[in-house]
């Protein structure tokens, strides 16, 4: 696989990886979004396979795998089984509405690039032209925390903007070095459980989980 | 080897032994309470020996400690004038400790005194490392050390509202003393090395720096802030009435004696011994500030009925009486006159080492009394002298030292003060020359308002009879409290009888700090004779006055007793009142009534009077009930409104908080955005 046809295929994934995140701010159901989440995992990998190939860096296979193992496999079986203890598989509601969503991201997309422009001019990674996807990923992600109500979602966008920081590590430098990255991974799984056993606490105190109930936990003066 | 550095050492690792002890022994309190107030005493007595001899060899020695952050160690240094401030600390502190192992006996039952014992040892260690750290890392982490451990010994009774606010209000004032402490160090290590790397940060550094003048002027008064605040410089005193009087008595002398002589430390450490340089109206401010206080602060005292709040209050005189000696200093160094600057220092310092004494005792009597009988209001007490006659004759000691009379020990140093102050001709200013004669007769004013403050102290609660409701079973104080309420009442007469003695010792600090020697023309008459600068202006020998005194007492009593006959007891004539209670005696607040009327406007004075008429005609009174509030103005003028300005701001700044996530994560988003765009 000759380096220039890598490079594309990165090109290629990236995008798979912008409209995936899209598709995580458009799609209302909550089992939609989980499949969502899981299909970016996946192509996170695909590409972190590509580019260590590409550049040699064979750290990155390992890195590949344990995105895999974590982000395509563990965290949506565990996201999976609290939908299902918690039984909130209904439509999620949003704040602001889809269309305004949508073009939001449309404009938070150009802005990366827009600030991303003088590093694709000063690097030479074959990698150069992703980071602009890569931010637009992280910011995507937060906005998504935003424009939900539900605490789920919010997991998952969290979730998601971790990929983009996952991505951007890759393309910008080919990856962090191993420790950092298994210490990351580390960090996330072990976020994941402790989300698990926030959701329940905040459900029995709320009865919901809503993250618009928590304003009543506000001091009133 | 045995030298004054290990000895400190030592002393250090012997706490440190207190420290691991405390909770093996927290089972038996009363074990508890012997070993580790005993192992305190041991670790003063250590840093006492120390500190003597570091100042009469005059030895000056720098160390660096492996410990600290990699690449800032820490930095220790023995001289002059850190081995008399431990000498200070080390003299009470093993009064105190000693006075403890009966004092603190008196909680056993009632609470535990496990965090007595360990904040009490990290305090007393916090303070030593004060005076021993030669950079501004260490010094400020002692410093730290000791405002938190005072902290929660001022917490200790923790279940009263009182004790909890007073705590509070003195972390405050700490912090914001040691934020302005903080600041003056920063500015002071970047004058010295540039503001790019941390190597200022030592002592050294600053010593061998210069500053630009503006600058010296910022870190000077940022300094000057910091520690006022923590000496209780009016008008940063507030918390100092409130915290000294609920904290445990043994904490009280040592907050009162030492803690806030580490203050007095510091002024002197960073102006004579960092910035050196410095012009005259730096002193002058010191020692405006300085008479404010003992003149305010000694008003103040008098108006109060709790004992150990007038003992808090007149500390803040007795701060300020030092002040005024630094102040002097100051003014006189400034003017290139080394010998009256060492004068005036030598004043300032003996005032210190004088009020750590008897101010010691003072409130290890009034502890001794609290003791007794669980009352600190004056006017629920009186007569004490019959049932605890050693608590009193101690207490007597103090209140005559404090209120400067010959021979004890605050004679000497207030008149040095008045020394200084008249030998102020000397200086080329004359503006000076009209204005400090001034100050010296607003101190004088200051010490005669001590006298009077102190003779109510003593005669409403130890003199007359008893007044309170009901009378408690009260008995004399254990043989440990009084060994050390004795230890310190004999350090009050040597002190006084022996100042020359004393100045010879101390010379090296002056030499030290303004390279003045005083001790050549103070003792030039040998021991017995103290000639400040020289015997045709003024000259005092305390052993000839001590044996004047006693005497005069004994021939009278002699002459008094010879004939048994003369002294008769017999009832009280009572103005054809046939029905005499103790309530009517002589009150704490009619006592100073007269600087009530006088000086009213300086107070925030609520006075009330209610009276019940009796049914049958208006002219009969059936009951008076008469209520009085004394509170400075400072509070209202000064601390509430910012405390209002604060509270208003912090609502406003209250509204951003929503309780919505998605309010916060957009606070975050905007921020990215906004510092991506602008950083781009």
């Amino acid at each position: 696989m000759p380096i220039s046809f890598a490079a594309q295929l990165n090109s290629v994934l990236a995008a798979l990886i912008l409209l995936t995140a899209f598709g995580l701010l458009a799609q209302r159901r909550i089992y939609g979004l989980l499949h969502l989440f899981a299909w970016q995992g996946l192509f996170l990998s695909i590409s972190t396979a590509v580019v260590g190939y590409a550049a040699g860096q064979h750290h990155l296979y390992i890195s590949s795998i344990l995105t895999l193992a974590l982000k395509v496999i563990v965290l949506p079986y565990i996201l999976h089984v609290l939908i299902i203890r918690l039984k909130i598989q209904k439509e999620v509601e949003t704040l602001v509405n889809i269309p305004a969503t949508m073009l939001m991201g449309i404009a938070l997309v150009i802005f990366s690039y827009h600030l991303t422009s003088p590093i694709r001019e000063l690097s030479t990674l074959v990698t150069r032209s992703t980071i602009a996807v890569a931010l637009a990923t992280v910011m995507l992600g937060l906005l998504m925390m935003i424009t939900r109500k539900h605490a789920v979602t919010q997991i998952i966008g969290f979730l998601a903007m971790e990929n983009g920081l996952f991505f951007a590590a890759t393309s910008a430098t080919y990856g962090m070095p191993l420790v950092v990255e298994l210490g990351v991974a580390l960090d996330i799984l072990i976020a994941a459980f402790i989300f698990g056993i926030f959701f329940f606490h905040i459900r029995t105190t709320f009865d919901s989980l809503d993250v618009e109930q928590m304003a009543r936990l506000k001091e009133e003066d | 080897m045995i030298s004054p550095f290990t000895l400190t050492t030592a002393a250090l690792f012997v706490i440190l032994l207190a420290l691991i002890m405390v909770p093996l022994l927290s089972r038996s309190q009363r074990l508890l309470i012997v070993s580790v107030f005993s192992l305190t005493a041991v670790a003063s007595l250590l840093t006492l020996t120390a500190g003597i001899w570091t100042v009469w060899d005059g030895i000056t020695e720098s160390y660096i400690i492996l410990l600290g952050l990699p690449d800032l160690p820490f930095h220790m240094r023995l001289d002059p004038l850190s081995g008399f401030f431990l000498t200070v600390i080390g003299a009470l502190g093993f009064m105190v400790s000693v006075y403890s192992i009966g004092y603190v006996k008196g909680f056993i039952g009632h609470r535990p005194v496990t965090s007595l014992a360990v904040f009490y040892s990290l305090f007393l260690a916090g303070m030593f490392m004060v005076i021993l750290a030669d950079d501004a890392f260490f010094f400020l982490i002692s410093w730290e050390v000791m405002a938190a451990a005072s902290y929660f010994l001022v917490m200790f009774e923790d279940e009263k509202t009182e004790n909890r606010r007073a705590a509070f209000l003195y972390l405050v004032v700490a912090h914001i003393g040691a934020i302005a402490i903080l600041l003056s160090f920063g500015l002071m290590a970047g004058s010295a090395t540039g503001f790019e790397g941390f190597n200022g940060y030592t002592f050294d550094a600053m010593r061998h720096a210069t500053f630009p003048p503006h600058w010296a002027a910022v870190a000077f008064f940022l300094a000057f802030f910091g520690f006022a605040a923590k000496a209780g410089v009016i008008p940063l005193h507030v918390w100092l009435p409130e915290a000294h009087p609920v904290a445990p008595s043994n904490v009280s002398a040592l907050m009162s004696g030492i803690m806030l002589k580490t203050a007095i430390y510091g002024i002197v450490r960073v102006t004579f011994d960092l910035i050196r340089d410095f012009p005259w109206w730096w002193g002058a401010v010191v020692l405006i500030f300085g008479l404010a206080s003992a003149l305010l602060g000694i008003l103040y005292a008098l108006q109060q009925q709790d004992l150990k709040k007038l003992l808090a209050y007149s500390s803040v005189e007795n701060i300020g009486i030092i002040l005024i000696g630094i102040g002097l200093s100051m003014t006189f160094a400034a003017f290139h006159n080394p010998v009256l600057s060492a004068l005036a220092l030598t004043a300032g310092l003996y005032h210190t080492l004088n009020h750590a004494m008897f101010k010691g005792l003072l409130f290890m009597g009034a502890g001794a009394v609290l003791h007794a009988t669980h009352e600190r209001n004056m006017e629920e007490t009186g007569g004490l002298i019959h049932r605890m006659p050693w608590t009193s004759a101690l207490f007597l000691i103090g209140c005559l030292s404090i209120s400067a009379l010959p021979p004890f020990n605050g004679f000497v140093s207030e008149w040095l003060t008045f020394q200084a102050f008249l030998l102020s001709t000397a200086l080329p200013s004359t503006l000076l020359n009209l204005l400090i004669p001034l100050g010296a007769a607003l101190l004088a004013l200051a010490a005669a308002l001590a006298a009077m403050c102190f003779v109510k102290a003593f005669g409403v609660t130890f003199l007359g009879q008893w007044r309170g409701h009901h009378r408690p079973h009260i008995h004399e104080v254990d043989w440990s409290m009084r060994t050390g309420m004795g230890m310190a009442a004999l350090a009050c007469l040597c002190l006084g009888i022996f100042p020359t003695v004393m100045i010879n010792w101390m010379d090296a600090v002056s030499v030290m700090l303004v390279r003045g020697k005083l001790a050549e023309s103070a003792g030039a008459f040998g021991w017995l004779w103290l000639t400040p600068i020289s015997h045709e202006r003024a000259s005092y020998s305390g052993p000839i006055v001590l044996l004047g005194i006693v005497g005069v007492v004994s021939l009278v009593f002699l002459l008094l007793h010879a004939r048994r006959r003369t002294i008769h007891r017999g009832p009280l004539w009572d103005c054809g009142f046939e029905k005499i209670t103790p309530r009517m005696q002589y009150t704490a607040t009619a006592f100073s009534m007269p600087i009530r009327r006088v000086l009213g406007f300086l107070f925030h004075v609520r006075e009330r009077q209610e009276a019940k008429r009796h049914l049958v005609h208006k002219a009969f009174i059936e009951r008076l009930r008469y209520s009085l509030r004394v509170r400075d103005h400072l509070w209202d003028w000064l601390y509430q409104p910012v405390a209002d300005i604060s509270f208003w701001v912090a609502r406003r700044v209250g509204r951003l908080q929503q309780g919505r996530i998605q309010v916060y994560l957009i606070y975050s988003f905007a921020t990215i955005i906004l510092l991506l765009v602008l950083l781009r």
